[in-house]
C-alpha cells in the first residue's frame, strides 16, 4: 500500500531518495524459501527413516487424490462455463453416495447378474455389479445436477453473480437439511456395504505379468507419443490429431499410475532393519482405474465431440456461441450433467473407501476438491486432476508427518500460498481484464 | 449549539435509537424479558455487527469475503481469554492485548515509514515485514512488559471497586478482541487483497477454515490450555449488558456511516465501482481495500467479544465455514450496500430462524426450518436478487452530497480570508 504513491504526491512531499526494493523482496523470499526447506527437511527425514511407511502414505494419498479429482472436474467445468462457484457440488456428491447406498443395501442391485444367470462366476458378478452401481449413482447425481441447474441457476443467469452464488449456497443447505430429515437420509452416520469385497495385495500376491503389462502400456504410449510428436512437427495433420487423442493420454496415465503403484506394492525388501513391505487394496486400484477412465472419457467428450466443442465455445464467449447457433442452455445443462455424474461416481468410490455415509459428508471433500480445482487453475481439466493429486498428497503427508489435527489447516494454507505465488493456479489462464 | 449543528436526520436517528434502548432496557430491568429473548436480541446485534462489517468489505468495497466468521472467532476468543484470565487473578491477557496491539501499531508506523523509502516492494514482502514486527511486538510484551507491569496493574485494579474494575476490564477485553481481529485482518489482507474477487473469496474461506482448525487445537498446538480446544471454552463471565450491546452497536453504525460519508469512504466506493478507473484517478486502491477490510474485521471482532460474554461458552464448531455463509446471506438478502437493509435483515434473520421458528414450530418440525429457509432464500433470489431493501437507506445513513452552492461557498471562504 505504500508502494503505490502517485506522482503528484511525490512532488509535493519532501523529496525522499527512494531506492530499489528488490533487495527487500529477495530477503522475504529467502524467508519463505527457508520455511519451505523446513517442510522439505521434515518430509525428507521421514522418507529416509522409514521409506516403506512414507511410500504407503503416498499410496493412500493417491487414493484420496483420485476421488478429489473426480469432484474437482465438476467444479472446474461448471466454473469454466458459468463462472459460478457451485457450492452445492459437494452435496451432489453426497446424494450420489446415498443413491449407491440404497441401490446396494435395499435394492441389492450389485448382484443383479446373479439373479439372471445364477451360474455366473462371482468375480464377474462383482465387476458387473460394481459398474452398475457406479452408473446408477452417476445417473442420479447427473440428473440432480441438471434439475438444480434448470430450476435454480438458469433463471438467474442474467442476474448479478452474487444471486447465483447465494442460490448455490441455498441449494447446498437444502440438500443437506432435506437429507437430514428422518424419512430421507436421517442425520446419523450409516454403515455402507461395499459393492465388492476388499482384498489387500502385498508383495508376492501381485503377479509380475500384470506389472509388466502396465510398464509395457506406459512405454508403448510414451514411445507412440514421441513418434507422433516428431511426425507432427514435420507437419503431419493426422499425427497432430492423434497426439491430442485421449486414447494416448489414457495409455500413459493408466499405465504410469498402475505401474507405479503395483511396482511399489509388489517389491519386498529387507535391509538393515528397514522393511519395505507395502500393500495396496483393490479399493485403491478401483478408485484409480475408474477415476483415470472417467477423466479420459471427459477429455474425449471435451476435445473430440461436437458437444465438447460447443462447451469450449460457450465457456469462451456465451453470446458469440449463441450467435453461431449453439444452444447454450443445452450445453450448460450437459456440463452440469457431466459434472454431476463424475461427482456421483466419486460418491460411490468415497463411500467404498471409508465405509460410511452421512448427510454432511459432502462438505469437506467438496471443499477440498474445490481447492484442488483452484490450485490446478480453475477452468482447466488437467489442472483439476493435477491439483487433486497434490491435494491428496498434502493431506496425507501432513497428517502423517507434520501434524495430524492440523491437516485441514495445512491444506488450506497450501491454497493461500499457491494463490499468492501463482494466482491463476498451475494450468489456469490469466484473466483478460476488460477495461 | 450542538443541537443546531446536528442536522434533522441525525436528530431523529439518535432519538429513535435512544427510544429503542429504553424500550428494551425497561423490560430487562423489570425482568419481563426472559433470558432466551435477551440472548436472541444480543445475538441479533452481534450478527448484525458482523454483517455490517461484511457490508463494508463486500457491499461498499466490492471484495467478496467469506472470512468474516474467522475474525468474529478471533475477537470472541481473544476477549474471552482476557476476562477469563482476569477472573483467575491474572492480568497478562489484559496487558498483552493492550500493549501488544499498541506496540504493533507503533512498529507498523515505523515499518511503513521504512518501506516508503523503497519502490517495487511487493505485497508479499510487506506482509513478511509487518508479520515479523507483529511477532516481535507481542514477544516483547509477553517477555518483558507483562512481568514488569502485571503485579502493579493487578493491585491498581483491585484497589478500585469491583463494579468499576469489571467495566474497565470488559472494555479492554472488547477493544482487545477487536484489535486482535484488526491486526490479523491487516496482516492477512496485505497479500491476499491483491487477488481478484473470486480468488479473494476462496482465500478468505481458507482463512476461516484455518482459524477453525486452530481453535480446535488451542490446548494442544497453541499455548492456550484455558480455551480447551475442541471441547469448548467455559468459565467466561456473562458480562454483556444491553448497555454494552447498544453502545458497541451504535459505535459500529456511526463509525461506518461517518467513514462512508468521508472522502476516504468515497475512495472505498470508487474502488468497488471500477478498480482500474479508481487507480487512474490517483486513488491508492490497495490501501482503500485494506482500510475497508480492517475496519470490517474490527467490527466482527467487537461483535465476537459481545457474543462471547453473553453466551459464556465458546465452541469452535460455531465458527466453522458453513456458519460463515450467514453474514453473506444476510447482506445479500438485505441489499448489498445498504446499511439499513443489513441492520433490519440481521435482526429479522436471527429473530425468525433462532427465535420464533425454534420456539413456535410444532414439536418434531424444528428441523424443517432449515429445509424451508433455503427455499425462501431461492425464492428471494429469483424474485428480488437486489435484496429486500436494494440500496435504500434511512435519511441519517444516506449519503448526502453537499449541494453545489454549499461546496462553492466552502471553496470561496478561504479566498475571502486571504483577501481580507
Amino acid at each position: 500500500m505504500v508502494a503505490t504513491q502517485t506522482h503528484k504526491e511525490q512532488i509535493r512531499e519532501a523529496p525522499i531518495q527512494r531506492r530499489d526494493g528488490m533487495i527487500l523482496n529477495q530477503l522475504s523470499q529467502g524467508l519463505f524459501a527457508l520455511f519451505g526447506l523446513i517442510v522439505v527437511y521434515i518430509l525428507g527425514r521421514a522418507l529416509f527413516e522409514n521409506p516403506g511407511l512414507f511410500m504407503q502414505q503416498v499410496l493412500n494419498g493417491l487414493e484420496l487424490g483420485f476421488i478429489y479429482a473426480l469432484i474437482a472436474l465438476g467444479y472446474t467445468m461448471i466454473y469454466g462455463i458459468v463462472k459460478l462457484i457451485n457450492f452445492a457440488h459437494g452435496d451432489v456428491f453426497m446424494v450420489g453416495s446415498f443413491a449407491s447406498f440404497y441401490a446396494i443395501s435395499i435394492l441389492d442391485l450389485h448382484r443383479w447378474p446373479a439373479w439372471i444367470w445364477p451360474g455366473m462366476s462371482s468375480t464377474l458378478v462383482m465387476i458387473i455389479g460394481t459398474i452398475t452401481i457406479i452408473l446408477i449413482s452417476m445417473f442420479v447425481s447427473g440428473l440432480l445436477a441438471v434439475v438444480m441447474e434448470r430450476f435454480a441457476y438458469r433463471p438467474l443467469r442474467n442476474k448479478p453473480r452474487i444471486a447465483a452464488l447465494i442460490t448455490a449456497i441455498g441449494v447446498s443447505f437444502f440438500l443437506e437439511y432435506f437429507g437430514a430429515l428422518p424419512f430421507v437420509f436421517t442425520n446419523n452416520y450409516i454403515t455402507y456395504d461395499r459393492p465388492f469385497d476388499v482384498t489387500v495385495y502385498s508383495a508376492g500376491e501381485i503377479s509380475p505379468v500384470v506389472i509388466g503389462v502396465m510398464w509395457g502400456l506406459l512405454v508403448i504410449s510414451l514411445v507412440a507419443y514421441f513418434m507422433l510428436r516428431t511426425q507432427a512437427k514435420s507437419g503431419d495433420m493426422k499425427a497432430q490429431a492423434w497426439l491430442r487423442h485421449p486414447l494416448l493420454q489414457f495409455g500413459w496415465l493408466f499405465g504410469g499410475f498402475f505401474a507405479f503403484v503395483l511396482t511399489l506394492a509388489g517389491i519386498h525388501l529387507e535391509s538393515g532393519g528397514k522393511v519395505w513391505d507395502l500393500s495396496v487394496s483393490n479399493v485403491t486400484l478401483v478408485i484409480m482405474g475408474a477415476s483415470i477412465l472417467l477423466q479420459v472419457l471427459l477429455q474425449f467428450v471435451v476435445t473430440q465431440t461436437q458437444l465438447g466443442k460447443a462447451m469450449r465455445a460457450a465457456a469462451y464467449d456465451k453470446d458469440a456461441a449463441r450467435l453461431m447457433g449453439i444452444n447454450v442452455d443445452l450445453v450448460i445443462a450437459s456440463t452440469f450433467a457431466l459434472g454431476g455424474g463424475l461427482a456421483g461416481a466419486a460418491g460411490v468410490l468415497y463411500a467404498t473407501a471409508f465405509k460410511q455415509v452421512y448427510y454432511l459428508m459432502g462438505i469437506i471433500p467438496g471443499l477440498k476438491a474445490f481447492v484442488a480445482a483452484v490450485i490446478g487453475g480453475i477452468g482447466s481439466i488437467p489442472g483439476a486432476f493435477l491439483g487433486a493429486l497434490i491435494m491428496g498428497q498434502t493431506e496425507v503427508l501432513s497428517a502423517g508427518f507434520i501434524s495430524t489435527p492440523m491437516r485441514d489447516a495445512i491444506s488450506f494454507s497450501l491454497l493461500i500460498i499457491v494463490l499468492l505465488v501463482w494466482p491463476q493456479g498451475i494450468f489456469g489462464e490469466p484473466p483478460g481484464e476488460k477495461v | 449549539m450542538m443541537l443546531q449543528k446536528l442536522r434533522k436526520p441525525g436528530f431523529y436517528f439518535l432519538g429513535i435509537s435512544l427510544l429503542i434502548y429504553i424500550v428494551i432496557q425497561v423490560p430487562l430491568s423489570l425482568g419481563l424479558l426472559n433470558n432466551y429473548w435477551r440472548g436472541i436480541i444480543f445475538w441479533g446485534a452481534a450478527i448484525t455487527m458482523v454483517t455490517l462489517g461484511l457490508n463494508l468489505i463486500y457491499g461498499f468495497n466490492g471484495q467478496f469475503s467469506l472470512g468474516q466468521y474467522g475474525f468474529y472467532a478471533i475477537g470472541a476468543y481473544a476477549s474471552a481469554d482476557v476476562t477469563y484470565r482476569w477472573l483467575h487473578g491474572d492480568t497478562s491477557g489484559l496487558l498483552v492485548v493492550l500493549f501488544g496491539s499498541l506496540l504493533s501499531l507503533l512498529f507498523y508506523a515505523l515499518v511503513a515509514a521504512f518501506l516508503r523509502r523503497f519502490y517495487r516492494v511487493s505485497a508479499l514482502t510487506q506482509f513478511t515485514y509487518y508479520t515479523l514486527v507483529t511477532i516481535f511486538a507481542f514477544w516483547l510484551t509477553v517477555q518483558y512488559l507483562v512481568p514488569l507491569l502485571g503485579p502493579g496493574t493487578l493491585s491498581l485494579l483491585q484497589a478500585l471497586p469491583e463494579a468499576v474494575s469489571r467495566q474497565i476490564v470488559f472494555f479492554v477485553a472488547l477493544a482487545g478482541g477487536a484489535a486482535m481481529a484488526g491486526i490479523s485482518s491487516f496482516l492477512f489482507g496485505i497479500p491476499v487483497l491483491e487477488l481478484g474477487s473470486d480468488y479473494f473469496g476462496i482465500a478468505t474461506l481458507g482463512f476461516t477454515i484455518i482459524i477453525k482448525v486452530l481453535l480446535d487445537n488451542t490446548d494442544t498446538i497453541l499455548p492456550f490450555p484455558e480455551m480447551k480446544g475442541a471441547r469448548g471454552m467455559i468459565g467466561i463471565p456473562q458480562w454483556t449488558t444491553w448497555t454494552w450491546v447498544f453502545l458497541s452497536f451504535m459505535f459500529v453504525v456511526i463509525v461506518m456511516r461517518n467513514l462512508l460519508h468521508s472522502s476516504v469512504g468515497r475512495t472505498i466506493l470508487a474502488v468497488r465501482e471500477d478498480e482500474r478507473a479508481a487507480e487512474l484517478v490517483g486513488i491508492d486502491v490497495a490501501s482503500a481495500k485494506i482500510l475497508a477490510f480492517v475496519v470490517g474485521s474490527i467490527f466482527a471482532g467487537l461483535a465476537g467479544g459481545i457474543r462471547a460474554h453473553d453466551l459464556a461458552f465458546l465452541h469452535p464448531q460455531s465458527f466453522n465455514f458453513v456458519q460463515s455463509f450467514n453474514p453473506l446471506i444476510i447482506v445479500v438478502l438485505g441489499g448489498l450496500g445498504s446499511m439499513t437493509g443489513t441492520i433490519l435483515t440481521g435482526f429479522l434473520w436471527i429473530f425468525l430462524l433462532e427465535g420464533f421458528l425454534r420456539l413456535y414450530l410444532p414439536p418434531g418440525f424444528e428441523t424443517w426450518r432449515l429445509v424451508v429457509y433455503p427455499l425462501i432464500l431461492l425464492l428471494m433470489m429469483l424474485l428480488r436478487p437486489e435484496g429486500l431493501f436494494g440500496q435504500y437507506e434511512v435519511p441519517f445513513l444516506r449519503q448526502t452530497f453537499p449541494s453545489l452552492r454549499k461546496s462553492v461557498q466552502a471553496e470561496e471562504e478561504p479566498l475571502k480570508e486571504v483577501a481580507a
